[in-house]
């Protein structure tokens, strides 16, 4: 199986690779388009600010690119935030595959949201039964309101989502890479899924 | 309704790539292998790791890069780096090598302005200010570089106050008084920083018993606790410390 992580200039990327390795999981870093469309995993990871990735993507047509996956696709925290409509980051329009509006953390809780969150109804095939009510690694200021396409809810101060799913296109607010063993698992399931 | 948990942060101080405890800044002691500790850790579900270069700052000694690698190849959990963070540079290099965030003190004092570059550059979320200071005999809360040793003529309060506006995504607070006291954590100090920022507040200095982390946040109402010897010489093992805190009431990842 081959796996592709996107290479742009996402600040996760490092760790991302290291999550997969550890996993075992022989893994590419590329921006180049034929081997990011020929893989058979795509992670789309995402640390930084959104305006200025979006122009970074568009630059490089990678926007293109990843709205036109077919495969199972993993949009990681800033990824996933992209994988929706509009981000009030930057009053950014974004990829628009989830038809869902980021915004700012409006609640009296310290901004950034950041530390292990609990994950609430949880939903398949990216989560399993066991990872109901475990806790996982944020760090955040923006977010996705819960919506259709919400796999899965946390809490702080108001729901949102924690993680998004729409045909193959799967996306996490939360660091897989960085949560332990919950995070380890969420990343085999990925790995792991039936196409 | 708000899950966020309360987090537990070993620290680990590095010094030539080992371990090492001292009480208030000095008696250094050796703590054992850094990757090895970390790794034990996180398997016991330590929240987020910091290593400390307590060497880098007065012997003006860079970070060890390869240490940074070799952590973020073995765990699975965020940690932070500092010792010796003074430029642009210097972060991006540790951020190459897989540190979540850094952690600057000294430096800051020095030139307060690196803190709004930092955060420009790589975002709040990556830049953790650590501050060292000491309760005098006036009464006000002093400020200190290098480890402890150069009082700088800052207070507390006004300090964490200017690196908050100037970009700053976490203080990571030393109170040096109670720091290898194992008496407790500056509780009521730290209550009253915590009410004066809009970010995240680390608790550090005095953890000797499980009911200090509980106090750091029920009294202290801190966001996370630090601690270094109770874990290094497994005074209080992590599960034990998470159980304990969890039937007080209070909420952590187990």
């Amino acid at each position: 199986m081959k796996t592709t992580i996107i290479k742009y200039n996402a600040g996760n990327i490092k760790s991302v690779s290291n999550a997969l390795t550890r996993l075992g999981m022989q893994h590419a870093i590329t921006d180049n388009p034929e081997e990011i469309r020929s893989s058979d995993r795509v992670i789309f990871p995402g640390v930084g600010e959104a305006s200025t990735t979006m122009a970074y993507l568009k630059e490089r047509k990678l926007d293109i690119l990843i709205k036109e996956l077919t495969q199972p696709v993993l949009g990681i925290c800033l990824g996933m935030q992209l994988m929706c409509n509009h981000s009030e980051e930057g009053d950014t329009p974004c990829l628009g595959i989830f038809d869902i509006p980021v915004v700012k953390f409006r609640v009296d809780h310290k901004i950034p949201h950041m530390g292990w969150n609990s994950l609430e109804q949880v939903k398949n095939p990216l989560f399993d039964s066991s990872i109901e009510g475990k806790y996982v690694y944020f760090v955040h200021s923006y977010y996705a309101p819960a919506a259709p396409e919400t796999a899965a809810i946390s809490h702080y101060g108001i729901p949102f989502s924690a993680a998004l799913q729409k045909d193959n296109f799967f996306a996490t607010q939360f660091h897989p890479e960085k949560s332990g063993d919950v995070g380890e698992k969420i990343l085999r399931n990925f790995l792991n899924l039936q196409t | 309704m708000n899950n966020l948990a309360k987090r537990i942060i070993p620290c680990l101080d590095i010094r030539d790539g080992r371990t090492v405890k001292g009480i208030n800044f000095v008696d250094i002691r050796d703590a054992g292998d850094p990757v090895e500790l970390a790794q034990r850790y996180s398997q016991q579900g330590a929240d987020e790791l910091v290593f400390l270069d307590i060497t880098a700052s007065h012997e003006k000694r860079k970070l060890l890069k390869e240490l940074v690698e070799k952590v973020a190849a073995t765990i699975s959990i965020p940690f932070t780096v500092g010792g010796g963070v003074s430029e642009l540079e210097d972060a991006d290099v540790l951020l190459s090598a897989g540190a979540d965030k850094i952690s600057v003190n000294s430096a800051a004092i020095l030139n307060p302005s690196l803190i709004d570059h930092l955060a420009q550059q790589f975002g709040s979320q990556f830049v953790v200010v650590a501050i060292d200071a000491r309760l005098e005999e006036n009464g006000t809360w002093q400020v200190y570089r290098n480890g402890g040793r150069i009082p700088v003529g800052l207070e507390l309060f006004a300090w964490a106050r200017e690196m908050q506006e100037r970009g700053a995504g976490e203080i990571l607070w030393t109170s040096m008084n109670h720091d290898g006291t194992q008496h407790g954590f500056a509780n009521e100090t730290l209550s009253e920083l915590g009410k004066q920022l809009s970010i995240p507040l680390i608790a550090s200095g005095g953890a000797g018993k499980p009911e200090h982390f509980a106090d750091a946040f029920t009294v202290g109402n801190a966001d996370a606790a630090l601690a270094a010897s109770v874990f290094h010489y497994d005074t209080i093992p992590i599960p034990v410390l998470k159980a304990y805190l969890a039937k007080q009431g209070i909420n952590v990842r187990r």
